[in-house]
């Protein structure tokens, strides 16, 4: 008599430590090979775009902290530019370079804590130790920063929300000068080993012309070889200043998203040790009574701009009628908002492109073909946080 | 090519079915009819010189309550071409008539189909010709679209059911 097999259906998640989060895959088995992928997403879905309708402009950027809560700085800078551009706000150029670092340093700790979690996910668990305790401390520099560690809420419409010390450029410049070195001793730790090799190298691969139809930006684009990247397309902040090159891969298989990325972070901390040297002195908010809160020491000492504070924290302030659509290049790839404004104070409509969302829509066709274990190569891969998924 | 250039090719190619266009900071739109939106939608990415090989996201407005010449829904399809580096907006306004659609292009961009299940879970506005419309982020059996403006913020009035009866 012969064997019969048949396909068998199983569930992957939402529980599973290696889906990141809170994503759950429905996957059809032959054998251990994956016959097709069906990922269901939402179970983090909190409705900001909802609540961004419901709120003041000013208002909505903690919430954007919230959805890629690994890369904060570069959510809110994202966010500050489309509805700077729909007012026809200039930052002052201090603004513009506090804000770079403290994109560039969120996408460090983001690039961090995804290589952390990757090469655990595949077996290489020495790396999560490094990289965790390098991300600690760029969580103090944040600190020190901004008085948050994680959400942070740095950047808001009109600048950034106070000065940088000459101890946190101090700091700074110690820890990036450390970092490359540290760079190095992740590559020791995974570059030569065979396990971490066989299990990257030909997964995944998505080709130039389908990385680009799939609609995959950031780290997951350029590894397939497709020049994209928002800092050079449309410059923002202070990046047009910087000197920096676009890491690109060759194939757009697990092991050249992987290169791409760890170049990234070396391109990080040149663009802030370029930054900390370059920063010019000034104010780090636009003048702009309607918009930019009034000095605190003020705000303390006479009524009147006690009451301009108090209007503006509790009422807001209008913004013209218009719409706009302006993008950031996130740690994950293309962040991007659609604001439609009716001249009030809140929007008519805020919807929040999130390139997580997009990249994991991408997995089914990623992971056909390949066997089970696989998978979770890829979803390491892709990087995607749920939090920006469901939103 | 400017954006502007792209939306007189549209003209073009399809007389009837531009109703409108516009731009604001240096970001132009173009205001199509649903009907033929597939057509055009491929001719925009096939075309040598046009070549929006990538579409950026696709969402939707809700003018509810907004002056009444306007039709309630608006479609919106963000574009941009890899090759040349040049962006476009499309919109398309859709009537509430209790079946709003619009055609899919889920056959012209792969990344449509996971942005058009969004729109629909949360507007409720159909695009036909979409081989997986689902719910994506509320669960399946969810009642109402969230992101209209009749649906409350603070959510529709709600029981607690344990389990599926």
């Amino acid at each position: 008599m012969p064997l019969t097999t048949k396909e068998i259906t199983i569930n992957m998640g939402p529980q599973h430590p290696s889906t990141h989060g809170v994503l759950r895959l429905v996957l059809e088995l032959d054998g251990e090979v994956v016959v097709s992928c069906t990922p269901h997403i939402g179970y983090l879905h909190r409705g900001s775009e909802k609540l961004a309708e419901a709120r003041t402009y000013q208002q909505i950027v903690p919430l954007t902290d919230r959805f890629d809560y690994l890369s904060c700085g570069n959510n809110n800078l994202g966010y500050a530019i489309a509805v700077e551009k729909l007012m026809g706000i200039e930052v002052p150029e201090r603004a513009d370079y506090l804000r770079v670092i403290v994109a560039e340093l969120s996408r460090l700790s983001a690039h961090l804590l995804w290589l952390a979690t990757h090469a655990a996910d595949i077996g290489a668990v020495t790396v999560l130790l490094y990289c965790l305790r390098e991300r600690e401390e760029i969580l103090d520099l944040f600190e020190l920063l901004t008085g948050a560690r994680l959400t942070v809420s740095y950047v808001n419409i009109g600048g950034v929300r106070r000065d940088a010390t000459p101890e946190f450029f101090r700091r700074t410049r110690e820890f990036m000068a450390a970092m490359p070195r540290r760079i190095e001793e992740y590559n020791t730790l995974i570059m030569q080993n065979r396990i971490w090799l066989g299990r990257t190298k030909n997964i995944g691969i998505i080709s130039y012309d389908e990385a680009i139809d799939w609609g995959l930006t950031g780290g997951s684009l350029r590894g397939s070889g497709v020049n994209y990247d928002l800092r050079k397309v449309m410059p923002y902040a202070a990046y047009e200043k910087l000197n920096f090159e676009v890491p690109l891969g060759e194939k757009g298989d697990v092991y050249d998203r992987y290169i791409v990325r760890m170049e990234e972070m070396n391109q990080s901390i040149s663009m802030i040790n370029q930054c900390v040297e370059d920063i010019p002195d000034g104010p780090y908010k636009a003048d702009i009574p309607m918009v930019s809160l009034p000095p605190k020491d003020r705000v303390m000492q006479d009524i009147e701009t006690l009451i301009h504070h108090f209007v503006l924290v509790s009422k807001g302030f209008p913004v013209p009628k218009g719409e706009i659509y302006a993008a950031a290049e996130v740690p994950k790839g293309e962040l991007g908002f659609y604001i439609v404004s009716d001249g009030s104070e809140k929007p008519v409509r805020m919807k929040v492109r999130s390139p997580s969302f997009v990249n994991l829509s991408c997995l089914p066709r990623m992971v056909k073909g390949h066997m089970i274990a696989d998978i979770v190569s890829c979803i390491g891969s892709i990087d995607i946080v749920l939090g920006e998924v469901d939103r | 090519m400017h954006p502007d250039n792209i939306i007189e090719q549209i003209r073009e190619r399809f007389p009837d079915e531009v109703t409108g266009s516009g731009s604001a900071f240096g970001q132009s739109w173009a205001v199509l009819k649903r009907e033929k939106l597939e057509d055009i939608c491929r001719f925009l990415k096939d075309d040598p010189d046009v070549r929006m090989d990538y579409l950026i996201d696709i969402t939707a407005v809700d003018w509810l309550g907004r002056p009444a010449s306007k039709p309630r829904f608006e479609v919106v399809y963000n574009m941009h071409s890899m090759m040349h580096g040049h962006r476009v907006r499309l919109k398309v306004p859709v009537e509430d008539d209790g079946d709003p659609w619009v055609p899919s292009v889920s056959g012209v961009w792969k990344t449509a189909c996971w942005h058009e299940r969004e729109t629909y879970d949360l507007f409720g506005i159909v695009f036909r010709g979409n081989p997986d419309l689902r719910r994506i982020l509320l669960p399946d059996d969810w009642e109402g679209y969230p992101l209209r403006k009749d649906y409350p913020i603070e959510g529709p009035e709600w029981t607690f059911k344990p389990w599926p009866e």
